[in-house]
């Protein structure tokens, strides 16, 4: 970004809303949005409070619980989709229904069936992620070349090694896309199901400060969820740049 | 006719006693499509036999179903006599679009057929090494495909199949990527391979000249649904110094010859 001529470091922008809020903030115009000083003031009193730590553990222990399963689900079920004609059309339709569907609506059927307990939460959490990481395996793996598939077969490839050496990397691009976004997903699952299921975590957080006006405490834990949420995103698309190089080319 | 000077007789003779791999009656539909209709063909053994014909007339699903890439809707494909299920190590594929791995440097890639037939790292990339260096790629060992101009990236291709050390080297127009100078000297590069290794190699080409001057046979295919129209020897042409088969009669007889044949279809 240039302003008067000048190059100004990037996420100038940022700064500049940042001081909007704080301007809005300290007008007093509404209790619900206290200045951002205040806010930044507060995190730093509550960030190694025991409740914070012990929601921050809850939360992330939920999340990569459910981000793991749905990683580990995801990516094969979605290579054997774009390999295998019979399985694409059992599970096609499904996949899509998820993809769109309004899961929270499931949360309460979760609860009857697993509990009210972290099971629950983990389940909710890998529902929201792992549909668009099958899909986005599924489309990386339909977009190999036929010539990667003949080759495989004519040095007699055994499905493990085709699997293994070839589909997977072939599709990595495709792949790590879809893990992005399953990720970003994950982190609207684990809050949904820390309110709905079990108040535990950030969610536990959320309630107790929503509930007592305690607008400062909120938005120091929104702004701390937001920022993990960037950083996971932007890490994973560091990743996806580092195997670029061949996403054009295969 | 008589002074002709292709040896038509010697060729049947020969063809059937030594042939490395024969097609006998092969048909091949996709659906509506017929690509091939009761093809039967042979390739003799430690020769270079060509197919040339009209782009879509079903060479590349010829090559592939010898391969056993392709199961053919009739008929059925020998190789030294075996009847051929699916792929074995005893053939070699070089892909039209080289089907590099472009994760992988060169070195793996051209070691990557015998990596699949679990060959020790160290045995493979020595084997990889020597084949890299033969042809013409020393010092690109660590690059990666993307790195290389479509001319190395065939070389990449055609130095994988080489490594793995099959009887019957199947190439679908292996030199289509390169300019006209890299072109020639690649075929001058064949010649040399196809009297030095003792291999069956069975070549695509859509150019009239490359197939005749690099074939101990050519077959002419027709257009689909395709059948082999005639099996061409030119007899005298192994013998001379390669810098000199262009400016043969025979070469630029044959040539003619071919095109004559050709031209029908192509208006
Ligand atoms: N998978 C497929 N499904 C349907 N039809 C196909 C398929 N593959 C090839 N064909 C048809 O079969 C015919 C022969 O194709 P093939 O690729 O063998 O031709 P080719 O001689 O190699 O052509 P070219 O010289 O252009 O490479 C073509 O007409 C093509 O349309
Ligand atoms: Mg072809």
């Amino acid at each position: 970004m240039t302003a008067f001529g000048i190059r100004l470091p990037g996420m100038s922008s940022l700064i500049l809303w940042g001081l909007f809020w704080e301007i809005i903030g300290r007008s007093g115009y509404t209790f619900f949005l206290p200045p951002l000083s205040e806010v930044i003031a507060t995190f730093f009193s509550i960030v190694d409070t025991p409740a914070f730590q012990k929601a921050l553990s809850e939360t992330a222990q939920a999340f990569l619980a459910g981000v793991f399963s749905a990683v580990v689900i995801g990516i094969p079920t979605g290579i054997l989709m774009g390999k295998n004609r019979l399985v694409d059309e059992l599970l096609l339709p499904w996949v899509n229904i998820f993809l769109s569907a309004p899961l929270t609506a499931l949360v309460p059927v979760l609860m009857v069936l697993f509990g009210f307990g972290m099971k629950s939460i983990i389940i909710t959490t890998a529902l929201f992620a792992v549909w668009i990481i099958i899909l986005n395996a599924r489309a990386g793996v339909m977009q190999i070349n036929r010539s990667l598939t003949d080759m495989a077969n004519s040095f007699g490839a055994t499905p493990w090694a085709a699997f293994s050496k070839i589909y997977f990397w072939a599709a990595l691009p495709e792949i790590l896309g879809g893990v992005r976004i399953g990720v970003i997903r994950a982190v609207k699952g684990v809050i949904i199901g820390q309110l709905l299921i079990s108040i535990v975590g950030f969610g536990a957080l959320f309630e107790l400060y929503s509930a007592n006006f305690l607008m400062g405490h909120f938005w120091a834990v929104l702004i701390v969820l937001f920022a993990l949420a960037f950083v996971l995103s932007e890490g994973l698309a560091a990743l996806e740049r580092r195997v670029s190089y061949y996403a054009a080319q295969r | 006719m008589d002074t002709h000077p292709i040896d038509m007789t010697r060729s049947a003779t020969n063809a059937s006693a030594a042939a490395a791999v024969s097609v006998r009656g092969v048909s091949k539909n996709y659906g509506q499509v017929e690509a091939l209709r009761d093809l039967s063909l042979d390739f003799p053994r430690g020769q270079l036999t060509s197919l040339l014909g009209p782009s879509g007339c079903g060479k590349t699903t010829l090559l592939k179903i010898i391969a056993g890439l392709l199961q053919p809707t009739e008929g059925e494909v020998e190789v030294n006599g075996k009847p051929v299920t699916g792929p074995g190590p005893d053939r070699a594929f070089v892909f039209q679009d080289f089907a590099l791995l472009p994760w992988a440097t060169v070195l793996r890639n051209v070691a990557f057929g015998l990596e699949l037939r679990g060959v020790r790292i160290s045995e493979r990339e020595a084997i990889a090494e020597q084949y890299i260096r033969n042809v013409g790629l020393a010092g690109f060992e660590k690059s990666y495909p993307h790195e290389l101009s479509g001319g190395m990236r065939q070389r990449v291709g055609l130095a994988r199949a080489l490594a793995v050390d099959s009887e019957v080297l199947l190439m679908d127009e292996p030199f289509s990527a390169v300019d006209e100078q890299t072109r020639r000297k690649f075929q001058e590069d064949l010649l040399g391979l196809v009297a030095g290794e003792n291999k069956t190699f069975l070549f695509v080409t859509h150019s009239i000249e490359e197939a005749v001057y690099v074939s101990d046979q050519i077959a002419i295919l027709l257009p689909r649904p395709s059948r082999v129209s005639e099996v061409i020897r030119p007899s005298g042409l192994r013998t001379r110094n390669v810098s000199d088969i262009r400016r043969d009669p025979e070469y630029l007889d044959i040539v003619d010859r071919i095109w004559a044949s050709l031209r029908s279809y192509v208006e």
